[in-house]
C-alpha cells in the first residue's frame, strides 16, 4: 500500500497532470461551439424554412446515429482523401463538437418550443423583427429551460474526451495508458485516473447547480428531468 | 468505380461484425436491467433495517462511481485491471459486454428509481390494506406499473449502448468497428467504409427504435399517463 | 386629413371557412378613444391585430397618419408606431418589470442602455409601477402586470394605443387599478383604440362606441347617444336596439 502510494505521487502524479490538462483543453475548447452548434441547429430547425429545416433535422438524426468513435474516425480518417487532414487534437475537438452540438439541439429546441407563443407576438408589437425577436425574446428564455440538459451533455463530453485517446492524441486516459503499460499496475492507475474523471464530472456538476441557481429567476421553472 | 468494389469486397465481413455489436447491446441490456432493478428498488424503499440501509447507500456510491466513469476507463480498469487481477479470464468480448451493462445498470437504477417515486402513494397504501405484505405489494401492484412507466425512457438505453458499444473497439472486440479498421488497414480505403459502418449504425438505431416505440404503444394501458 | 391618425376601409379576414372580419371601416382622429364592444367571436380582436398586421388581413386598407399600411414592407416601423396591450399581458418572462419597458427601447429604437433605464422608470412611474422594477413578471399581480404591460407600450411613444380586453384575464378586484391608468391616458390625450366590457369605464372615456357582431360594425355612436335613446319614450324607431340588447345580456 505504502508503495503504490509513493507510485501514484512520485510517478503518477506528473503524466495525469498532463493528462488532465490536455482533457480540460479538448474539453474547453469544445463547449462554447457546442453550444452554438446546438442553438444554430435548433434555430434552424424550428424557424427556418423547409430546406433549412430538414437539414437541421437530418444532422441531428445522423449525428445522433453514428458511434462518436466512428464520428471521430470518419473526420481523422476520411477527410484526408478530401485534403483536409486534421491534427488528432482538431479532429478531436471537431467530432466533439459535432455531436455536443447535436445533442445540445434537441434540449434547445424543446425549450424554444415551450416558450409560450405570446412572447414572441409581443415583441413583434413592439417592433422587433422577426430575428431580433427570437434573438431577444425567446433564446434568452430557451436557454434557461435548456441549462439543466446542456449541462448533462457538457458531462457526457468530460467523460467521452476520453476517446481522443483512440486517435492517439495523449489526453488523462492515454496518459494513465501509457503509465500503466510501463509500471504494470493497471488495477490501480485506471482507478486513480478514474478518480480524476469523477473529481472533473462532480466539480462540474456542482458548477451548473450553482450556475441554475444564479440565472433562476422567480416563478420561471427551468425544469429539471 | 474502385471504391465500390472495395465495399463489396468488405461489406460482408464488416456487416457479420453486427451481430458482436448487437450481442453487446443485447446482453448489456440484460445486465443493465438485472441490476439496475434491484438497486432502484432499494434506492426507493431501503431505509428500514441497518443493512438495507447500508445497501441503499452503497448503491447511490455505486452510481456515482459508474455514470462519473467515461466507458473506455472502465473498459481498461476491468480488462487490465481487475478481471485479470481476480484471475478471471473472459474474453473481451465478455468484458466489453460486462462493463457496458454494469454502466447501464447504474442509469437503469435512476430509470426505475423514478418511476417508481412516480407511481401514486395510494397504490401501496391500498395494497397493504388488502393485507398484502411489503414485499409483495411492490412486487405485484407498484413495478407493474413502475415498469410500464419507465418503458419510453428504458427504450433509450438502446440506442446509447449501441453507439457506446463500438468503444470496445479499445479492447479488440470484433464488433464492426473494429472490422472496419480492420478493413481500411487492408484497404487504405477509409471513406467508403467508415462511412458505411455509420451507415449500418444509424439504420440499426432508427429501426431499433421504430421497434421500441410500437412496444410502448403496445404495453400502454388506456388512461394510464407515463408517455 | 390633418388630424386622422387611423384611417380604416373594408377591412375583410377570413380562417379557414369562417369570415371574422366583413368589411370593416372607421377612422381615427388624435386624441379620440373608440371603444368596441359585442359578442366575443365576433373578431373585434382580430380587427386589432389586422391593424398592426400581427393577423394579415385578406382585405381592405389601413392607413396610420398619410401611410398607407397593409401592404407596407416596413413593418417593423409600422408596429413601433402602434402600441398593443394585451389580454394575457405577454411580458417576458425572463425580464424584470423594468427590464421589459427597456427592452423596446434599447433593441428597436436603439436608445443607449443608460438613457432607456431613466426613461423606462419614468415610464414606470406614469403606471404607478414604479416600486415594483426589479421585480419578475411570476412576482407581479394580473393587475401590476398589465400595467407594466401599458407602460412597456408606452415608452415606444406610439401613435396609437390599441387595447385588447386588457381587463378580462384579471380578477374583479384588480380591473380597477388598471382602468384608472387607461382612463388618465385618456384624459392626457392619448390616440386609444380599445375592446373591452368595463362599461362603467366605456361610457367615462368613449368618444365612440362601436358595437360589433358577425365581423361588421353594427351600430355605432357616443355614449351619450346609446343612452338617450335608451331613456327616449318617443316611440320613435330605436337607433341602438342591438347595442342595448347586448347590454343587457351583459348586465346579466
Amino acid at each position: 500500500m505504502d508503495d503504490a502510494l509513493r507510485y501514484v505521487i512520485e510517478d503518477l502524479s506528473a503524466p495525469l497532470l498532463h493528462g488532465a490538462a490536455a482533457s480540460l483543453q479538448l474539453i474547453v475548447c469544445s463547449v462554447p461551439f457546442g453550444l452554438m452548434l446546438g442553438f444554430a441547429v435548433a434555430v434552424g430547425w424550428v424557424y427556418g424554412n423547409r430546406a433549412v429545416s430538414a437539414l437541421c433535422k437530418a444532422y441531428v438524426l445522423l449525428v445522433k446515429g453514428t458511434p462518436l468513435l466512428i464520428l471521430l474516425f470518419v473526420i481523422y480518417f476520411c477527410l484526408p482523401s478530401l485534403g483536409l487532414t486534421l491534427s488528432p487534437f482538431a479532429a478531436s475537438v471537431t467530432g466533439f463538437i459535432m455531436c455536443n452540438g447535436a445533442y445540445n439541439s434537441e434540449y434547445i429546441r424543446g425549450a424554444i418550443l415551450s416558450v409560450r407563443s405570446g412572447q414572441l407576438i409581443a415583441a413583434r408589437s413592439l417592433g422587433m423583427g422577426r430575428f431580433q425577436a427570437i434573438v431577444s425574446i425567446v433564446l434568452p428564455q430557451a436557454a434557461r429551460r435548456a441549462l439543466p440538459g446542456c449541462s448533462n451533455e457538457v458531462i457526457y463530453l468530460i467523460k467521452y474526451s476520453s476517446l481522443a485517446y483512440i486517435l492517439s492524441f495523449i489526453e488523462l486516459t492515454g496518459a494513465g495508458k501509457m503509465a500503466a503499460t510501463r509500471s504494470f499496475r493497471f488495477t490501480l492507475v485506471f482507478s486513480v485516473v478514474g478518480l480524476v474523471y469523477l473529481t472533473m464530472v462532480t466539480l462540474a456538476s456542482l458548477f451548473f447547480m450553482w450556475l441554475e441557481k444564479k440565472l433562476a429567476i422567480p416563478g420561471f421553472e427551468t425544469t429539471r428531468d | 468505380m474502385q471504391s465500390a468494389s472495395i465495399l463489396i469486397e468488405s461489406l460482408p465481413n464488416i456487416a457479420w461484425g453486427l451481430f458482436t455489436t448487437l450481442g453487446l447491446v443485447i446482453i448489456a441490456l440484460a445486465v443493465g436491467f438485472v441490476v439496475g432493478l434491484p438497486l432502484g428498488i432499494i434506492q426507493v424503499y431501503g431505509g428500514g433495517s441497518i443493512l438495507s440501509r447500508f445497501l441503499s447507500r452503497l448503491s447511490v456510491l455505486y452510481v456515482w462511481f459508474l455514470r462519473g466513469l467515461p466507458n473506455l476507463v472502465l473498459l481498461f480498469l476491468f480488462y487490465y485491471g481487475i478481471f485479470p487481477f481476480l484471475g478471471i479470464d473472459l474474453q473481451p468480448f465478455f468484458v466489453g459486454a460486462t462493463v457496458l451493462g454494469l454502466r447501464s445498470s447504474a442509469y437503469q437504477s435512476q430509470i426505475f428509481r423514478g418511476a417508481l417515486l412516480s407511481v401514486d402513494q395510494g397504490q401501496m397504501q391500498a395494497a397493504r390494506s388488502l393485507g398484502m405484505s411489503r414485499a409483495l405489494a411492490i412486487r405485484s401492484v407498484v413495478l407493474p406499473q413502475a415498469l410500464r412507466i419507465s418503458l419510453p425512457a428504458w427504450s433509450n438505453e438502446y440506442p446509447i449502448l449501441l453507439t457506446d458499444s463500438s468503444v470496445c473497439y479499445a479492447i479488440g472486440v470484433m464488433e464492426m468497428l473494429t472490422r472496419a479498421s480492420l478493413q481500411v488497414s487492408r484497404t487504405r480505403a477509409p471513406v467508403p467504409l467508415y462511412l458505411a459502418t455509420a451507415a449500418i449504425f444509424i439504420v440499426m438505431n432508427y429501426l431499433g427504435m421504430m421497434l421500441l416505440h410500437r412496444a410502448e404503444r403496445r404495453w400502454r394501458i388506456p388512461g394510464f399517463g407515463g408517455s | 386629413m390633418g388630424d386622422t391618425i387611423l384611417r380604416v376601409q373594408g377591412l375583410s379576414k377570413r380562417f379557414d371557412s369562417e369570415e371574422v372580419l366583413r368589411g370593416v371601416s372607421f377612422e381615427v382622429k388624435k386624441g379620440d378613444a373608440k371603444v368596441f364592444i359585442g359578442p366575443s367571436g365576433t373578431g373585434k380582436s382580430t380587427l386589432l391585430r389586422c391593424l398592426n398586421r400581427l393577423v394579415e388581413p385578406d382585405s381592405g386598407q389601413v392607413w396610420l397618419g398619410d401611410d398607407e399600411i397593409t401592404h407596407a414592407s416596413d413593418i417593423d416601423g409600422v408596429r413601433r408606431r402602434m402600441g398593443m396591450v394585451f389580454q394575457n399581458f405577454y411580458l417576458f418572462d425572463h425580464l424584470t418589470a423594468l427590464g421589459n419597458v427597456e427592452i423596446g427601447l434599447v433593441k428597436v429604437l436603439k436608445m443607449p442602455r443608460h438613457d432607456a433605464r431613466g426613461f423606462a422608470m419614468s415610464e414606470l412611474a406614469r403606471v404607478g409601477m414604479d416600486r415594483f422594477a426589479d421585480k419578475y413578471p411570476a412576482e407581479l399581480s394580473g393587475g401590476q402586470a398589465q400595467r407594466v404591460s401599458i407602460a412597456r407600450s408606452l415608452a415606444m411613444n406610439p401613435e396609437i394605443m390599441l387595447f385588447d380586453e386588457p381587463t378580462s384575464a384579471l380578477d374583479p378586484e384588480l380591473t380597477g387599478e388598471v382602468l384608472e391608468v387607461m382612463k388618465r391616458l385618456a384624459s392626457g390625450g392619448m390616440t386609444m383604440l380599445v375592446v373591452s366590457h368595463e362599461m362603467e369605464f366605456v361610457y367615462s372615456v368613449a368618444s365612440e362606441v362601436l358595437f360589433m357582431e358577425g365581423g361588421v360594425i353594427v351600430e355605432r355612436g357616443t355614449p351619450g347617444q346609446i343612452r338617450e335613446d335608451d331613456a327616449s319614450d318617443t316611440g320613435a324607431p330605436k337607433q341602438f336596439q342591438r347595442t342595448r340588447a347586448f347590454l343587457r345580456r351583459l348586465d346579466g
